[in-house]
């Protein structure tokens, strides 16, 4: 045989085996590679992304913002996820599952699987929650996302989700756009929005401040602020004010003082606060420092009015949130039994009553789960089909439907106030008016926007 | 005329914080010739200082809340406020300006021991590897403050005397509208009398001279036998005192977080080139020229016709202005031109 010839059967044999070599590892990575190579969410086997298969336990991802404008709200909704998990497993107390009704939920995990968790930090910017969102679904194989602090987080991630074929349970967003132009198939709100906002305030802002009033808004400069500003605008123009300015303002300013002095002689005799968290803690801080609370504009107290706030804001506001009016989803203060099962068991594991973040996001993970139990699978299409119009009670907020049409849950809504002569250091809020589900309920077709299919 | 007034004030007390911090850079810069990234961390260490002090003031044992009845809550109670009362309580309430006599020692050993243990070994590389490692200097700072802290920021009020607004407008026969925050004006008084007090220290003080002359001619300074390394490390060090306590003093008027000094930091930089690199007064005058571009672009009445120029006026006047005058306000020739 003459080299040349060697040469030929060397390649061969080296070709050859070349061949044998990559089917045989391209067998192994078709039989054992994870379901994120998958091109779709959904195999022609019936399997899923991340389908749980034999395992005893799945993953939720835990997305919320550690760091950021909404670190202390995203503190808080990791505390009321971990109690969730721990009740999930039948641990503890059993919190809103011994409330809730209907209640497929045993205490023995979801359809028999321990409830396992992975966390992310949203850092309160879309891109950073997505990134964390991806990693939990690809690397850490989270069958559900829930969280985020942020309308903006909350869409980019929802969008994500849907395209990833991951049920999204939003925590607090309050965008219109979330369930509205934004909406997913896969996306799912527990928490009110800017327009059941503006329809429960509406009548309690008549009634106090009547229907000749100047509004100034101070608006934080994203969807969600605008979403915001555009649903208290028409409320309030509806009832006959006029609105002076419309100012937004970037997300984490700090220093709002450059956008307040403007406001002392605009000849506003109001002022809206469309900011959340530390923004509003500052811008409002900030306001009552420049003397705000104490003018006289046309003949009227110079008002301001913060239309979304928490107690954990409350808190970081002090003394000048007092005789403030706003609304929030829930409050620890409600009297209903799954209310005070949550705080009970909120309280004794952490000390300190829960606060709306903490509320529509443990009540989220239970709806998720139940959601489950009743669909009989982890089968996103079925899941979601089982959340879909589902009506439920015992949560905290009296009846609630899950609309099919937007994926927005319908419920009372609270118009409170800066609690003037507190009781505790935690009764920061004062339950003004308990408005009816009826009172902020809407056309699901007004905001747009198209659910998507079921299966991606 | 209230509205420019207030308008001005609000300028003023911008430009404050940014001529304070813009003046520690070129301190730094004139002297030891460096550009350091890492002064706003500096300003942040300052605010963190005054978190501290609060936080060592406010040290408490947790008591139960009996208000509350169905699950255990508990409160916090300050020492200083069981064992002494309204005096403890008082104290706890001046904890910023109370921080202000820890800040300046503290700060100074940081600067010494920065310029001694990092700084002095960049003084002949690059301005470009001086800038690579005060920048990596200041994330590492920031990352300890975070680590230490928490990334959220921490509220640190004013005294409650000085908490409220004070009547401008009545005080000068003007409208009752004009009222300006005190610790504002309180701040915008300090950085102004720490201004006034570093200028006084090298154009009064024979050390001051010194390092005036060294800045001039530094060779001619060394074969006289006086150590100019020394006196400009002590100058570093004084520059991050300057830094430490505009931050110290910041901390009521924006809750500190670990962020803060690299927020500022670009600022200052844009406002030392405006001024001029190397020159003491126009990062002063650039400092306070932005602060109140800064605030009148915020008025709605020029925001109507310029959306968003409030967001941009630094940066389109340090555009302009170095277009117009590429060594700043007032640069002088020879620095960074090499």
């Amino acid at each position: 045989m003459s080299n040349k010839d060697k040469n030929d059967n060397n390649l061969a044999n080296t070709r050859r085996s070349f061949m044998k070599k990559s089917a045989t590892a391209g067998i192994i990575a078709a039989s054992s590679a994870p379901t994120f190579f998958m091109k779709n969410a959904f195999a022609a086997d019936g399997s899923f992304r991340n389908m749980p298969g034999m395992g005893k336990s799945i993953k939720l991802g835990f997305n919320v913002p550690q760091s950021g404008a909404y670190a202390d709200e995203g503190a808080d909704e990791l505390r009321a996820y971990k109690l969730a998990v721990k009740h999930l497993n039948g641990e503890g107390d059993g919190g809103l599952m011994n409330t809730m009704k209907p209640l497929s939920l045993k205490g023995n995990g979801i359809l028999g699987k321990k409830v396992e968790y992975v966390t992310g930090d949203t850092q309160t910017k879309s891109d950073a929650a997505r990134a964390s969102a991806k990693r939990m679904i690809e690397k850490d194989g989270a069958l559900m996302i829930t969280g985020g602090s942020s309308s903006g987080v909350a869409v980019a991630v929802q969008s994500l989700c849907q395209e990833m074929g991951i049920i999204f349970m939003s925590g607090l967003t309050h965008s219109n756009d979330t369930t509205g132009k934004d909406k997913r198939r896969y996306g799912f709100r527990h928490f009110f929005n800017a327009k059941m906002s503006g329809s429960a305030l509406g009548p309690v802002l008549k009634e106090e401040m009547g229907t000749e009033r100047q509004a100034y808004h101070l608006t934080a400069d994203y969807t969600w602020g605008w979403t915001q500003e555009e649903s208290i605008k028409e409320t309030t123009e509806a009832l006959g004010w006029k609105t002076t300015a419309t100012v937004k303002t970037p997300v984490g300013a700090g220093d709002f003082s450059q956008y307040i002095t403007p406001i002392l002689n605009s000849g506003a005799d109001t002022l809206i606060l469309n900011h959340y968290g530390k923004d509003m803690i500052n811008s409002l801080t900030q306001a009552v420092q420049f003397g705000l609370r104490d003018k006289q504009v046309n003949g009227k107290n110079f008002e301001i009015i913060v239309p979304l706030y928490s107690r954990l804001m409350a808190q970081g506001a002090g003394e000048n949130l007092k005789g403030i009016l706003g609304t929030t989803n829930w409050n620890w203060a409600l009297t209903d039994a799954g209310s005070m099962a949550f705080v009970k068991s909120f309280g004794a594991e952490y000390g300190f009553p829960p606060s709306q973040a903490a509320h529509t996001c443990y009540v989220q993970t239970l709806l998720y789960a139940n959601a489950c139990e009743m669909a009989g699978t982890f089968y996103p299409p079925a899941v979601i089909k089982a959340l879909e119009g589902f009506k439920f009670d015992g949560m905290g907020n009296g009846e609630t439907e899950y609309r099919a049409e937007d994926h927005q849950c319908f419920k009372n809504v609270l118009v409170v106030r800066g609690n003037q002569n507190p009781t505790s250091q935690f009764d920061l809020l004062e339950i003004v008016k308990e408005v009816p589900r009826s009172q902020v309920e809407y056309d699901a077709s007004i905001f747009g926007g198209e659910l998507g299919p079921y299966k991606v | 005329m209230d509205v420019f007034l207030i308008q001005l004030l609000n300028g003023l007390d911008k430009g404050g914080a940014y001529a304070l911090i813009a003046l520690g850079l070129t301190l730094a810069f004139g002297t030891l010739g460096i550009v350091n990234f890492a002064h706003g961390a500096l300003f942040m260490l300052g605010a963190f200082c005054a978190v501290t002090v609060q936080q060592i003031l406010t040290m408490s044992v947790k008591v139960r809340d009996e208000s509350i009845t169905f699950f255990e809550a508990y409160k916090e109670q300050p020492y200083l406020e069981i064992w002494w009362g309204d005096t403890g309580t008082a104290i706890i309430d001046y904890a910023v300006p109370i921080s202000i006599l820890f800040v300046i020692p503290i700060m100074l050993l940081i600067g010494l021991a920065l310029e001694r243990g990092l700084i002095k070994h960049f003084y002949k590389r690059s301005h470009a590897e001086q800038i690579l490692v005060t920048f990596g200097l200041a994330i590492v700072l920031q990352e300890i403050i975070r680590a230490f802290f928490g990334a959220n920021p921490i509220p640190t009020p004013a005294p409650d005397i000085v908490a409220g607004s004070a009547a401008i407008g009545s005080f000068l026969g003007l409208s009752d509208n004009l009222v300006y925050p005190w610790w504002r004006l309180i701040y915008l008084a300090f950085s102004s009398l720490v201004i006034f007090g570093v200028f006084a220290f090298l154009k009064f003080t024979t050390f001051g001279m010194v390092v005036r002359a060294g800045m001039a001619d530094r060779e001619t300074v060394g074969l006289l036998g006086i150590n100019v390394q020394r006196k400009f490390t002590i100058v570093f060090g004084l520059a991050a005192v300057v830094a430490g306590v505009a931050g110290a003093m910041y901390a009521p008027i924006l809750p500190p977080d670990y962020h803060m000094g690299m927020d500022f930091l670009v600022l200052s930089f844009v406002v030392v080139v405006v001024g001029g690199m190397g020159s003491l007064g126009g990062a002063v005058t650039a400092g306070f020229l932005l602060g109140i571009l800064q605030s009148f672009a915020s008025m709605n009445e020029f925001k109507a016709i310029f959306p968003g120029i409030d967001q941009i006026i630094i940066y389109l006047v340090a555009v302009i202005v170095l277009l117009v005058r590429p060594r700043g306000l007032m640069g002088r020739e020879g620095v960074m031109e090499d």
